[in-house]
């Protein structure tokens, strides 16, 4: 007997997500995986799953999920405040639930992605070794009401921790964004990099899984395109206009416009949960020496 | 291999950018090619993933196993060997288009713009051979290489919000089939019935970066038969093997 949760509510955009689609941007197709990769791993870990186990993504709003089957639960990330049958119950820690449950959502108070962990992980379809949704790859790109998820059978064994983990504010409120300089960042001049790294930017409405556009106008530069090459999730390219985009979990493989700076992986984490007018600087990472002597040494 | 200059920069902490001279053609795209198979074969200990582009090769490697350094030294090394049997193979793929005015959508505007018949443009487009160098930007979208100058067209100035599956449209210098409903700014001339990415194969594309592609014009009855069998998956791309 296959257990399951049925959506009675999906939220803006919710969907199923592990640590991404490997191996396959040679044919196009992008990476996926959650936007905060912190908080995804963090809910398996405490539920004592793979890290790598997929995971329900919601994204300012929360789903109303019906749980058919027992199971344990656990929420991380943003604080969309959840409640279990109408009753608020605690982020980072594991919850039991009951067949007949039912998980909700109330007011957004810090972030913009909340992570649901299962017991064992979602069992939805995998495409191209991966349970991630996206569009086309999988057969939709966000859970819709009236979907049941499948989910892993109900373990008797395990046993939750009942201590909550405590997990730092600054992953949600920092206006700090680690970043490394991108293939073109030569092409700035010292007027543009005093921007770059002085000026406060402020996050454009138009965001999400595939990109996080910034609102402030940036100055133009000269050579303004490139041959199309590579992008990665936490580049962030400067197009013709003097609009910086920051590539996410979701983005294309190529494009074509100079990749001025490349985000960490802790940084990308960090903006997935920022919401728009949300406002944060580009710190350039120091503690990679070796690698600042050979951006150095490899300079246009 | 040593043929080019190459350029070593760091990709965030976790890829080296490989970087041929800054031009499009068959020659960087071979050289590039057989790197990628020597770096796979060769570092295969800690390369995690390599992703190409037309004059750029991406290698992602496992940060716990080596540094940057270590990774650009011996890609370095590899680069400069000599190896004996430096043959690349490829398939010649014979790409069915039907260039009928009902999905030729912008032929006759572009003909108007340009002192050239759609009947020229539509010979020219499909007389040449052209070289796939990557897929990338969709699922199953494959950059080509080699669009005849005289069939150059600039974007639309205004993007549609819906292509359909299959169109074929030509941007600048490039030519492209949309793998799937897309929005997109290309002049679209004609449709192929021809899936160019299934999900459910665990090589989602038929072809892959060093193949070459030529289109054949087929009437609407044609291209309503083949789109029947390539939906009762029972098309058969015509190809051909080169040893080159």
């Amino acid at each position: 007997m296959d257990s399951n949760i049925l959506v009675l509510s999906s939220g803006l955009q919710s969907s199923i997500q592990d640590l991404g689609r490997k191996g396959f941007r040679c044919f196009g197709v992008p990476i996926s995986g959650a936007m905060d990769k912190y908080s995804a791993i963090l809910a398996n870990k405490l539920l004592n799953n793979d890290e790598g186990l997929p995971v329900l993504e919601m994204t300012c709003s929360g789903s109303n999920l019906f749980f058919e089957d027992e199971t344990f639960i656990v929420i991380t990330g943003a604080n969309l405040s959840p409640k279990l049958n109408g009753e608020p119950i605690e982020l980072n820690l594991v919850h039991k639930v009951k067949s007949g449950d039912v998980l909700s959502f109330g007011k957004q108070i810090f972030g913009a992605r909340t992570y649901l962990g299962v017991k064992g992980g979602f069992l939805t379809e995998t495409k191209l070794n991966s349970r991630s949704y996206f569009q086309g790859i999988t057969e939709k790109g966000k859970i819709e009401k009236g979907d049941r998820l499948q989910i892993a059978a109900y373990d008797p064994e395990f046993h939750a921790s009942a201590s909550k983990l405590k997990v730092k504010k600054s992953h949600f409120t920092t206006k700090k964004l680690e970043v490394t300089k991108g293939p073109e960042f030569n092409r700035l001049t010292k007027r543009h990099r005093l921007i770059l790294f002085k000026r406060e930017f402020t996050i454009d409405a138009l965001n999400d899984r595939m990109g996080y556009q910034i609102k402030n106008k940036f100055p133009t530069i000269e050579n303004s395109e490139i041959i199309t090459s590579i992008v990665i999730p936490g580049t962030v390219q400067l197009t013709p206009s003097g609009k910086l985009i920051i590539m996410m979990r979701d983005c294309p493989t190529t494009g074509g416009y100079p990749r001025v700076l490349q985000l960490t992986d802790i940084a990308i984490n960090q903006l997935a949960q920022k919401r728009t007018s949300d406002t944060f600087r580009f710190e350039l990472e120091s503690s990679f020496n070796f690698l600042e002597r050979l951006i150095n040494r490899f300079k246009d | 291999m040593n043929k080019y200059k190459l350029r070593f920069k760091p990709y965030g902490s976790i890829a080296i950018l490989i970087e041929w001279p800054k031009e499009i053609n068959r020659d960087i795209l071979k050289n590039r090619i057989l790197f990628k198979r020597k770096i796979k074969t060769e570092m295969a200990d800690y390369i995690l993933d390599t992703v190409p582009a037309y004059n750029s090769l991406t290698v992602f490697f496992d940060t716990s196993k080596i540094k940057y350094s270590g990774v650009v030294k011996k890609a370095k090394e590899i680069y400069e060997m000599k190896y004996k049997d430096l043959k690349l193979p490829y398939k010649l793929w014979k790409i069915p288009i039907c260039y009928d005015e009902s999905f030729g959508i912008d032929l006759n505007e572009m003909a108007k713009s340009r002192n050239l018949s759609k009947e020229e443009i539509i010979q020219l487009h499909s007389s040449a051979i052209y070289d796939v160098h990557f897929i990338g930007f969709l699922p199953g979208f494959l950059y080509l290489g080699g669009l005849p100058e005289e069939i150059h067209f600039n974007r639309k100035a205004t993007p549609r919000q819906k292509i359909v599956k299959g169109a074929v449209g030509i941007a600048g210098g490039q030519t492209g089939i949309y793998p799937r409903e897309s929005p997109g700014g290309w002049n679209i001339i004609g449709n192929s019935p021809i899936d160019f990415f299934d999900v459910n194969q665990d090589r989602p594309c038929f072809t892959s970066a060093g193949d070459r592609l030529q289109f054949v014009a087929v009437d609407k009855s044609t291209y309503e038969k083949i789109l029947g069998k390539v939906k009762a998956g029972t098309y058969i791309i015509e190809s051909k093997d080169y040893g080159q």
